[in-house]
């Protein structure tokens, strides 16, 4: 087994920790048709790189992220990651999902040590970690709440200290912060970043805020829609920390957010023209 | 405080209903022989219980009533599993499930009488096809009902297979699963009774049925009060309870 795997990787040279080849994903829609949410997407994500992905919404952000997380297999082309193909989810990387997906019978501490209850953590140490993780995201007050007793935000803070406890290699995060007031935003990227340093993680993060993607990202990338392809890819070399008011964040947020517009136009007329004739 | 004011609601309601009851009969619009007292009722209720038939036939009834309710949920839970993991089955076996269910469970009492006689087994056969089958829909609806995200995010998490079951589809599908195992209660406590009343076997629907041979109204409605308050108490111990913490944990509460 292990002989064998060893010969497929010299064919993939692994100085890259997530490589999507080709990838395409394909929905059945309405009429017998084909819906393309992914057409042919080339990428590859250093190791502990940050790499953020804008786009307007149905463009197949989320569709992406579940291709990676291994929750859903491509139409054609083949995902990599570490130089293993991905055919299944995996406690490497871990995708705080945009639906949060909360377990409304568990309390946000039950919540968070589901994952580690998984890889078998004994009890004293989960409750440890899940203490620790609700505590970086200042919920230590609400640990014995039931999701349905917190606020949109809260539950959004609950799910990214569920993903964080798992201390994944790879943190897939699908607009994570889409419901947080804007001061504690700016709180949780200034945690986010710096887990991500002290852990070299490997995260992409989804976000359909131009300022908070240029803010936190290694790289930009700006999708296009219908089909999903990376339409550009921009470097944001500005250096860190950063600020999301920094005039230089905001200059080259005003750059990406050109090449966004004219998607978001496309992606409303579709939206648009769906409610006047659907 | 709360609970206080719903007690006294309660008690109101029911004296209330008593005094229209003891109106009536001042009334003298029937014979007491077709209208019974409340005092008769209660009278024959102090009896029944006295000379132990009413204990007795409680006794075997609730003992049906268990052995054949906890045969339902097993095979009932078992059968909804079926039903739920396979799509081929939900097509060809649970239509006919449903289908067989909507049957009154009365009419199982023929071929359960051919198959095992005039025998316990036969009365067992009765209750748990009147609330298997209906067990077994709640179970699989529930199980099919379950939100993709939950799945998906317990397999994101890294439970697979039973544990993604255990863990995750289970506790998700609960409250379904709870109506349901309230509703094959139901339906199990009423097959009991008409398959009770159809063949002699101690049991409280035979006492009803005795009551009727005797003649003594006031016996059948003093049984009848004993089956409605079985009822009552089932409902208000045991599924009440369970709706109650499972709403407040999980927020569906409207008021309770
Ligand atoms: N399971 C699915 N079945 C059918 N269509 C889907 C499914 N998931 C996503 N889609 C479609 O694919 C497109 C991309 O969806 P998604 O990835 O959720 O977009 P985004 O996250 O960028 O808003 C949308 O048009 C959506 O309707
Ligand atoms: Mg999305």
């Amino acid at each position: 087994m292990a002989a064998l795997m060893e010969a497929q990787l010299p064919l993939r040279a692994v100085n890259n920790k997530i490589r999507v080849d080709g990838v395409s994903r394909h929905f059945p829609s309405g009429h017998g048709g084909q819906l393309a949410a992914l057409e042919n997407i080339n990428l590859e994500v250093l190791p502990g790189e940050f790499l953020c992905i804008v786009g307007p919404s149905g463009c197949g952000k989320s569709t992406l992220l579940h291709l990676i997380a291994g929750l859903d297999r491509p139409s054609t082309g083949e995902i990599w990651i570490d130089g293993r193909k991905v055919l299944e989810p995996g406690p490497d990387r871990i995708l705080l999902f945009q639906e949060l997906g909360l377990f409304p019978w568990l309390t946000a501490r039950e919540n968070v040590e589901f994952g580690l209850r998984q890889k078998g953590v004994n009890t004293k140490e989960r409750r440890e970690q899940a203490g620790y993780y609700l505590d970086l995201v200042h919920l230590s007050q609400f640990e014995e709440h039931h999701p349905h007793q917190l606020s949109g935000g809260m539950k959004q803070r609950v799910a990214l200290a569920r993903a964080l406890a798992m201390q994944p290699d790879v943190l897939l995060m699908d607009e994570p912060f889409a419901a947080l007031d804007a001061q504690t935003r700016d709180l949780l990227h200034d945690e986010l970043e710096r887990v991500w340093r002290e852990t070299g993680q490997t995260i992409i993060f989804v976000t359909h805020n131009v300022r908070e993607a240029v803010r936190l990202g290694d790289r930009v990338l700006v999708l296009s829609y219908r089909p999903g392809r990376i339409k550009t890819k921009f470097s944001i070399s500005l250096a860190r920390p950063r600020h999301i008011e920094d005039p230089e964040v905001a200059s080259m947020s005003k750059k990406v957010l050109g090449h966004l517009r004219e998607e978001i136009d496309k992606s409303v007329r579709a939206e648009f023209h769906h409610e006047q004739f659907a | 405080m709360n609970n206080l004011r719903k007690i006294a609601r309660q008690v109101g309601f029911y004296a209330f209903v008593l005094a229209l009851w003891q109106s009536l009969v001042l009334l003298k619009l029937w014979p007491p022989y077709v209208f019974p007292t409340p005092a008769s009722v209660f009278e024959a209720l102090r009896i029944g219980f006295s000379d132990h038939t009413f204990w007795i036939g409680i006794g075997v009834s609730l003992k049906r009533m268990l052995v054949g309710y906890a045969l339902s949920v097993i095979l009932g839970g078992a059968l909804g599993l079926l039903l739920a993991h396979s799509d081929f089955l939900e097509e060809t076996l649970g239509r006919l499930v449903v289908s067989v269910q909507s049957m009154p469970s009365i009419c199982w009492l023929p071929l359960a009488i051919l198959w095992f006689g005039l025998s316990e087994k036969a009365i067992l056969f009765v209750v748990v096809m009147g609330s298997l089958l209906s067990i077994s829909i709640n179970v699989e609806a529930g199980l099919r009902n379950v939100p993709r995200i939950y799945a998906m995010a317990g397999r994101n998490l890294g439970a697979s297979g039973a544990r993604l079951f255990l863990y995750v589809l289970l506790p998700a599908s609960l409250p379904h699963l709870v109506s349901g195992l309230k509703q094959g209660w139901a339906f199990a406590w009423r097959s009991l009774l008409a398959g009770e009343m159809i063949f002699v076997s101690l049991g409280l629907g035979q006492l009803l049925m005795m009551g009727r041979d005797l003649n003594d109204i006031s016996q059948v409605v003093a049984v009848m009060v004993v089956i409605i308050l079985i009822g009552f108490a089932v409902d208000g111990l045991v599924f009440r309870v369970v709706e109650r913490n499972l709403r407040r944990k999980w927020g569906l509460s409207s008021a309770a």
